[in-house]
């Protein structure tokens, strides 16, 4: 026996056997950095539910997707060049001559479409099961920041092939900016770094897409698990599993991510690669939804092609734009109007009513009220803008008593799925030409769309709901 | 260092003093990367006047210059499509030209110097695509009684003949009528006017 007190020795849990040459270099490390805690608090040791199902396989195909944008984005980058008179050229450069260069491409694009695909399963499954609901405001939170910075990302990398769509895609979404009063011109003059789309515009977006959005995406991912291991998994019967621990004082219905869940969702990598790269190999361009035929045709400033629509993820958001004309300002002005009335008979609180009241008002001659009120076309930003936006307030909107729709009744299991139609609905009609049917429609869809949230407060409230279990269900 | 005999009210003064500095700095230091993103020389200097032949276009053709960097329509109308122009105040958002898209001397009936040649900046004033002329009076998906016009694929918003926005349409204003004059009967220049003619 040694006369020291012996250090307390690194547990190695879920690691496995170790050998002794190893274990000793893991003691060295962990002296210096806290490697094994850190495997223990995020992997070995971190306990999540049992009665994970399918819609939770999707947070870790996102990561997965995440790491195929960055590693195929840097391998593109050896090969492309951000001018406007050599992009196109530099892509088709990698199509056909760059060894491997379509594979590495075609990884990319079809990335960026399942990226959202994932995204909107996985916000989908927030939805259904509550998990944005308190304790998990700021996952919630830090998970649409990583939404909206995609979005960006998928915006700015869409310019870089400069094909037709690539252009007039940019000059759509740039020229919003142009809608806001006062500062409108100015600010899209300095995103654009010219009076048009160009050269300047393209090198900048280059910039964007290739360092500073992924480096802000990795840092919100950070965020987001960080926040999610703090408080814990939610789980689909929306109970919480820390309030019956063993005696070790693990969860009683948990069991350690790994190897429980790696494993479970190696499962989930295998069949979405299966569907992955059938799309890379046969139908790259997914019949014009992927990557959309125009932009197979170098950008051409002086004509716009005859159909123009986004990518198939922006579409929704661009229906609600294009729903907002002037003839539909009235509709909207009553709706908030009758919003605020909502709010003044319900609501016990004055102080809440006469807010409401006076913001209304506000809003209404903004809308309708002659010279005062504001061009259609801002509205139809701002609608845009308040629809990406409105997500996060979502935790404070819903007061049900439970968080996962299991328990919860026929109101919400109604309105969820109302709203999930609308947004399919609207995305389609965001594909499609203008025709006065589609934008009734859109119109339609933004009301239906926008109240699914802001009556939330009230329906939640109202809806019968089922008594939760004590323990998770299988 | 013992914490008793610190002057609290000093030490806030001195937190709040460092931090009002540190901003300003942290403020200041942003501008050089802020002004980097402005239009640079290169792209102010850019834009020179063009000069057009009138010549080469027959009558109800259409011939695109860019100027700018964006296009730039003139469109030789004949008496028939100027009648479309005439008839076609009730539908049209501005029929008077009231908002300034227009230089003054283009602020009359036709937007235009001369009646028959209209030139306009071929963006649409809603969120810059560039619309289609669709010149022909027939039926069409967006307007069952088309008289001719312009459509701009993007959004749905509807020009006619001279430029003005439809009614109800995402676009909010007419099409914008660049500065240009003529050189002869036959050549105007783009991007350049005699001051108050």
């Amino acid at each position: 026996m040694a006369a020291t007190t012996p250090k307390e020795p690194v547990q190695f849990t879920g690691a496995g056997p170790l050998n002794a040459p190893i274990s000793g270099v893991l003691t060295w490390v962990d002296q210096r950095f806290p490697l094994m805690a850190l495997w223990r608090d995020h992997l070995s040791q971190y306990y999540a539910p049992k009665n994970f199902n399918f819609w939770y396989f999707f947070g870790s195909l996102a990561m997965l997707v995440l790491v195929i944008q960055i590693v195929t984005g840097i391998f593109l980058t050896m090969h492309y060049k951000p001018s406007a008179t050599e992009a196109f050229a530099s892509v088709e450069y990698i199509m056909r001559d760059v060894p491997a260069g379509w594979f590495i491409r075609y990884m990319h694009s079809t990335g960026a479409s399942a990226f959202f695909i994932v995204v909107y399963l996985h916000m989908f499954r927030g939805l259904l099961y509550g998990s944005y609901r308190q304790p998990r405001e700021l996952i919630w939170i830090f998970g649409m920041l990583i939404y909206l910075c995609l979005m960006a990302e998928a915006f700015f990398g869409y310019l870089l092939p400069w094909g037709q769509m690539s252009f007039w895609g940019a000059q759509v979404i740039i020229n919003l900016f142009d809608a806001l009063p006062v500062i409108g011109p100015g600010l899209s003059e300095w995103v654009r770094g010219d009076f048009v789309i160009s050269d300047a515009t393209l090198n900048r977006f280059f910039a964007f897409h290739v360092i500073a959005l992924p480096l802000v995406l990795l840092g919100l991912v950070a965020a987001h698990i960080m926040a999610l291991h703090e408080v814990g998994s939610n789980n689909p019967d929306g109970v919480e599993i820390k309030k019956h621990k063993d005696a070790q004082g693990h969860p009683l219905d948990g069991i350690p991510f790994h190897p429980y869940y790696t494993v479970k969702d190696i499962v989930g990598v295998v069949v979405f690669l299966f569907l992955f790269f059938l799309v890379v190999f046969f139908m790259p361009e997914m019949g014009g939804y992927f990557l959309e035929y125009n932009n197979f045709i170098p950008a051409d400033p002086l004509k716009t092609p005859p159909h123009i629509a986004p990518v198939w993820y922006f579409t929704p958001y661009y229906s609600i734009l294009r729903a907002i004309t002037e003839d539909f300002m009235l509709v909207l002005a009553i709706g908030v109007a009758s919003y605020a009335a909502l709010i003044w008979f319900t609501v016990r609180d004055r102080r809440i009513g006469i807010a409401a009241v006076v913001i209304a008002l506000v809003l209404a001659v903004l809308m309708i009220g002659g010279p005062l009120a504001l061009e259609a076309k801002v509205w139809g930003v701002a609608m845009m803008g308040a629809a990406t936006l409105i997500f996060f307030i979502l935790p404070w909107l819903d007061r049900s008593p439970v968080l996962s729709i299991r328990y919860k009744g026929t109101l919400s299991k109604a309105a969820l799925t109302i709203f999930i139609i609308t947004f399919i609905v609207l995305g389609y009609y965001g594909t499609q030409t203008v025709t006065p049917a589609g934008t009734l429609i859109s119109q339609i869809g933004t009301l239906i769309y926008f109240a699914y949230f802001l009556l939330m407060p009230w329906y939640s409230v109202m809806d019968k709901t089922k008594p939760v279990p004590d323990r998770v269900t299988m | 260092m013992s914490g008793k005999n610190t002057d609290q009210g000093k030490r806030q003064f001195l937190v709040a003093a460092t931090t009002v500095a540190g901003g300003v700095v942290a403020g200041a230091a942003a501008v050089p990367f802020v002004a980097s993103m402005l239009p640079s020389e290169r792209a102010k200097a850019a834009g020179a006047p063009v000069e057009v032949d009138l010549s080469t276009l027959a009558p109800g053709e259409q011939k695109t210059i860019e100027w700018q960097g964006k296009p730039v329509w003139v469109v030789r109308r004949t008496k028939d499509m100027l009648d479309t122009v005439r008839g076609n105040d009730s539908n049209v958002a501005d029929p008077d030209s009231k908002k300034k898209m227009q230089p003054a001397y283009a602020t009359n009936e036709f937007r235009s110097i001369k009646e028959e040649y209209l030139v306009v900046v071929g963006i649409c004033t809603h969120l810059g695509c560039s619309p289609v002329g669709k010149f022909a009076k027939q039926a069409e998906a967006f307007d069952p009684n088309w008289q001719g016009g312009f459509y701009c694929p993007c959004h749905g918003s509807l020009f006619d003949l001279a430029g003005r926005v439809f009614k109800n349409k995402p676009a909010p204003d007419n099409l914008v009528v660049p500065p240009y004059k003529y050189l002869s009967d036959t050549r105007i220049v783009i991007g350049e006017d005699t001051k108050g003619a």
